[in-house]
């Protein structure tokens, strides 16, 4: 999970879902909609990163009906701000030692 | 959006960026509730051990009493308590959510900001206004129940702009000022468990949530 080199956390690799969990560091609850528009990204390809955001038990999903409705959104749990703030630390420190 | 990151320059950029672009959330401090709560509980203590003197000034809040030089002079030094104890727990919650923005390298003084100041005060002031009624009406009775509610539902108010944490933290005390009401003589226990201890508690959470 871990990149022994340098620290990085491999389910970070992807900066798409750095993006993903900078949005949902800064706010609450952010909806599949809004986090699209943000990032830019075809259906398919948010849902395969936040699949696999979930799967980690970074995030959580919650579906909902607003009147008829679906409307699906994301949470960071409490151990995905702790990886996060990691990962951002772990960044600090290979930029401060280049 | 190139997806393998092994710039992480870049990944700052991009973490910095979003996080602006998406944040309907003004980020404040955990530290500005707990340093509101230790405000209030200075306050409080101040009140009961000094202002009050148990033993020498009965509290009792039906303070029907016609306005003598005593009654009047502990109203005046409780609602400068009460004043003091409220300016430095603003300043205090502004200059550690201040200060928190400035380490995430966000503005703290935007849009969002003043939306949120707007609806916070617009209870608020309200609730005081009410409040100095009750104080001429010689309703004070009430007062702790009263400033408590106002608070609560200004909270709420506010709260949509911020974390959730303010919204729990409004009901809280909406639910403590009512019991204020009911359980009348007991206002400044109310007061201290209302604007300190829940300050503190809810001022904890939002730390580890968001900070540590």
């Amino acid at each position: 999970m871990k990149n022994p080199i340098s620290n990085l956390l491999k389910v970070f690799e992807s900066r798409i879902r750095l993006g993903i969990m900078s949005a949902l560091m800064v706010n609450d609850t952010v909806d599949f909609n809004a986090l699209k528009e943000l990032l830019g990204l075809t259906d398919g390809n948010l849902a395969s990163h936040l699949k696999a955001l979930e799967q980690q038990e970074i995030i959580l999903v919650s579906k909902q009906f607003i009147g008829r409705k679906p409307s699906t959104t994301y949470k960071a749990t409490d151990r995905g701000r702790d990886l996060f703030r990691k990962q951002l630390a772990a960044l600090e420190k290979l930029i401060n030692n280049q | 959006m190139k997806t393998n990151s092994t710039n992480p320059k870049e990944d700052l950029q991009t973490i910095r960026e979003i996080m602006e672009r998406s944040s309907k959330y003004l980020s404040l401090s955990g530290l500005s509730g707990i340093f509101a709560g230790a405000c209030a509980l200075i306050g409080a203590a101040i009140a009961w051990f000094y202002i009050l003197d148990p033993g020498h000034v009965p509290y009792d809040e039906y303070m029907q009493i016609p306005l003598d030089w005593t009654t009047s002079g502990i109203r005046f030094y409780l609602a400068l308590d009460a004043i003091l104890v409220s300016g430095f727990a603003a300043l205090g919650a502004i200059y550690f959510s201040q200060r928190k923005a400035r380490k995430a390298g966000q503005q703290f003084w935007t849009n969002l900001t003043q939306r949120l100041l707007v609806h916070l005060m617009i209870p608020l002031v309200s609730g005081g206004i009410f409040t100095l009624i009750l104080v001429f009406r010689n309703n004070l009775e009430l007062v702790a129940s009263v400033m408590l509610i106002f608070y609560g539902l200004s909270l709420v108010n506010a709260g949509k702009f911020t974390f959730s944490e303010i919204h729990y933290l409004g009901l809280t005390e909406i639910v403590l000022g009512i019991l204020a009401g009911v359980f009348i003589n007991h206002g400044l226990l109310f007061w201290t468990l209302g604007f300190g201890l829940m300050h503190i508690v809810y001022g904890t959470v939002m730390y580890y949530r968001h900070e540590r």
